[in-house]
């Protein structure tokens, strides 16, 4: 099966300073691509890559096969590759079916009388939320009253509702307690079920292994190692992550003396 | 879950709810009182009816018809241009150049009018263009910069009120500019700007149909259209935004252009009701407008706010200007009030949309 988003050696640099360099990884239908990496690894550069707000310097990025090279998060979405970033996934102020739409708003009438179709907009929240297990009381509230969870829950809805083939999600943990990351990981994998292709930016590797399918190691911009489910167990992800020999030099700075 | 539903529950209903999904039992009824206080306009309208009820008891001639009229001018010369402002603050942005902009755009028509020895209308054409022109840089240069809009359009401000004193000084030598009242087209313009029609008591100028349709218009775009959602959006979360694919800099941009426009409607205003226009007007106004807003409910940090709450926040400026009048007071006092009027606005503002978010 070919891969629906593909980058191979793909570099960034800011100025002379390498963000990301050689990175490679593939991500299919109905499977979640892990991507693994402390802070400063390159995590970020690399979700800008994939959703089009940044373009990458070297190296290719495909899509269903063919060489692209998004210039806005727009042209990605085209793509059918939907970013839900950790913080910046939707506008607090507004209304959890305002948000839903935002960007893709459906209208009907004609010229000046082209308006929003609010009903159509507030039912299908409603309903395509319902599908996602998201039973919410009122889809006309502010999202920002939602708890964090449920927020990310109302994007990946979003992101599955209008045909994305390739989900992102930034961290979607990352700010969640044990509960909601557990219902969050929940719906990753009712859109990896759906069929669509996820990558999992995370830096914990415990929700990485429940759910993923490829594991994408980075450290210091680079890749630092690529592995598949079977080729891997948990210990190993977790002491890689962990710093590796580092950990074991750390532990030996801070062992108390006599 | 429609609002009619939740109104129909009856309130203080213990049991299970045999209807099941129809109405979620995990929504406390909102009695339409708290459904109102949710709205961005509550604070003003109870604003408004104190400043009415005061002025009523304070002023003889504040309730006759005739006062009402000149109320409703007063209101509408700040208004038309309060609400493309209270717009631009829901999309998070300001201007401070909308004061002299209005006179800018006056100063246009008349000036060009003039030298040309055009008709009117072409003066009132060419001001069009160069105003959009205004508010097309303040927008551009906003996006393009990324600095604050407050710097901008100080400088914007500055320039303006630089470059209509020192045009019209240059042109027609002194720092107002000739009467263009006896040139083509000049009664035509009139009744499109500064007309008027009397309705019994009411001495109703054209001004306020023009304020009326701003409002009305400018309520649809916002709740009704894709422009509206995206207005809300990039005031409210603009790296979301530009995240879900919204365009933020023509959104923007396309704000600053219906600042300007409005800017263009209040200048015309302005030169065809009196013939001449003073080049150093204006100044200060940009503060009336943004007061209007604020009042209105817009929120300064953007992502809130209404159309027709600007226009009630115009209308408490009304009030309050006139009634000072009414009420034989000296005029000196009127920006005290104003000034109170919008901390006290600005307050209950806040302390509506604390309770109304923690019943929400």
């Amino acid at each position: 099966m070919s891969a629906l988003v593909k980058l191979t050696d793909v570099s960034k640099y800011y100025g002379n300073i390498k963000a990301l360099e050689a990175v490679s990884l593939e991500v299919h239908a109905g499977e979640i691509t892990c991507v693994l990496g402390d802070n400063g690894a390159g995590k970020s550069t690399l979700i800008k890559i994939i959703s089009g707000l940044h373009q990458h310097d070297a190296g290719t990025y495909e899509v269903d096969g063919e060489p692209v090279r998004h210039s806005s998060p727009r042209e990605a979405l085209d793509h059918g590759i939907a970013t839900v970033y950790q913080d910046l996934a939707v506008v607090p102020l507004m209304p959890v079916w305002r948000n839903f739409f935002l960007g893709s708003e459906p209208t009907k009438g004609r010229g000046p009388l082209r308006r929003l179709d609010v009903r159509t907009m507030r039912e299908t929240t409603r309903s395509e939320l319902l599908r996602m297990g998201i039973d919410l009381r009122d889809v006309d509230q502010p999202i920002g009253t939602l708890s964090g969870g449920e927020r990310q829950c109302v994007a990946i809805a979003r992101a599955v509702y209008f045909g994305a083939k390739v989900l992102v999600l930034d961290e979607p943990t990352a700010a969640l307690g044990v509960k909601q990351s557990g219902v969050v990981l929940k719906y990753v994998a009712a859109a990896r079920d759906a069929g669509l292709g996820v990558v999992l930016i995370t830096h914990n590797p415990h929700h990485a292994f429940l759910v993923g399918d490829r594991f994408v190691l980075l450290k210091r911009g680079a890749m630092a190692g690529s592995y598949a489910k079977t080729g891997i167990t948990l210990e190993e992800l977790t002491r890689q992550m962990a710093g590796g020999s580092e950990l074991e030099q750390l532990s030996h700075e801070l062992a108390r003396e006599g | 879950m429609t609002p009619a539903t939740t109104l129909e529950k009856p309130a203080g209903q213990d049991g299970p709810d045999p209807g099941g999904k129809a109405a979620d039992d995990r929504l406390v009824h909102r009695s339409l009182a708290r459904r109102l206080m949710g709205r961005p306009e509550l604070g003003s309208v109870v604003g408004a009816a104190a400043v009415f009820i005061f002025f009523s008891v304070a002023a003889d001639s504040f309730l006759q018809w005739s006062s009402f009229g000149t109320v409703l001018y007063a209101a509408s010369t700040i208004g038309i241009m309060a609400v493309p402002v209270a717009l631009l603050m829901i999309g998070g942005e300001f201007d401070l150049s909308t004061g002299v902009m209005v006179t800018s755009s006056a100063l246009v028509s008349s000036m060009f009018s003039y030298q040309m020895t055009a008709n009117v209308w072409a003066g009132v054409a060419v001001s069009l263009v160069v105003t959009l022109a205004i508010g097309f840089f303040n927008g551009f240069l906003l996006t393009r910069t990324k600095l604050p809009s407050f710097i901008i359009t100080l400088g914007t401000f500055l320039m303006l009120t630089g470059l209509n004193l020192g045009f019209t000084k240059l042109i027609s030598g002194t720092v107002s500019t000739k009467s263009i009242a006896d040139m083509e087209g000049f009664d035509s313009a009139r009744v499109l700007f500064a007309s008027h029609l009397t309705i019994g008591d009411i001495d109703l100028k054209v001004t306020i149909l023009w304020w009326a349709a701003l409002v009305a218009v400018a309520t649809w775009v916002l709740l009704r259209t894709r422009a509206g959602n995206w207005i809300f959006a990039v005031g409210g979360g603009a790296d979301a935004a530009r995240a879900v694919g919204v365009p933020v800099s023509r959104t923007k941009i396309g704000l600053y252009m219906a600042v300007a426009f409005c800017a263009w409607i209040s200048g015309q205003h302005l030169l065809f009701s009196f013939d001449v226009v003073q080049s150093g007007e204006g100044v200060g106004n940009e503060f009336l407008y943004i007061i209007a807003a604020v009042i209105g409910g817009c929120l300064m940090t953007g992502g809130y706010g209404s159309a027709i709450g600007s226009a009630v926040g115009a209308f408490i400026f009304g009030m309050t200007s006139k009634g000072i009048v009414y009420a034989q007071w000296n005029p000196d006092w009127f920006k005290f009030f104003l000034g109170a009027m919008l901390l006290l606005a600005t307050l209950l503002n806040a302390w509506v949309r604390k309770r109304a978010e923690a019943t929400a």
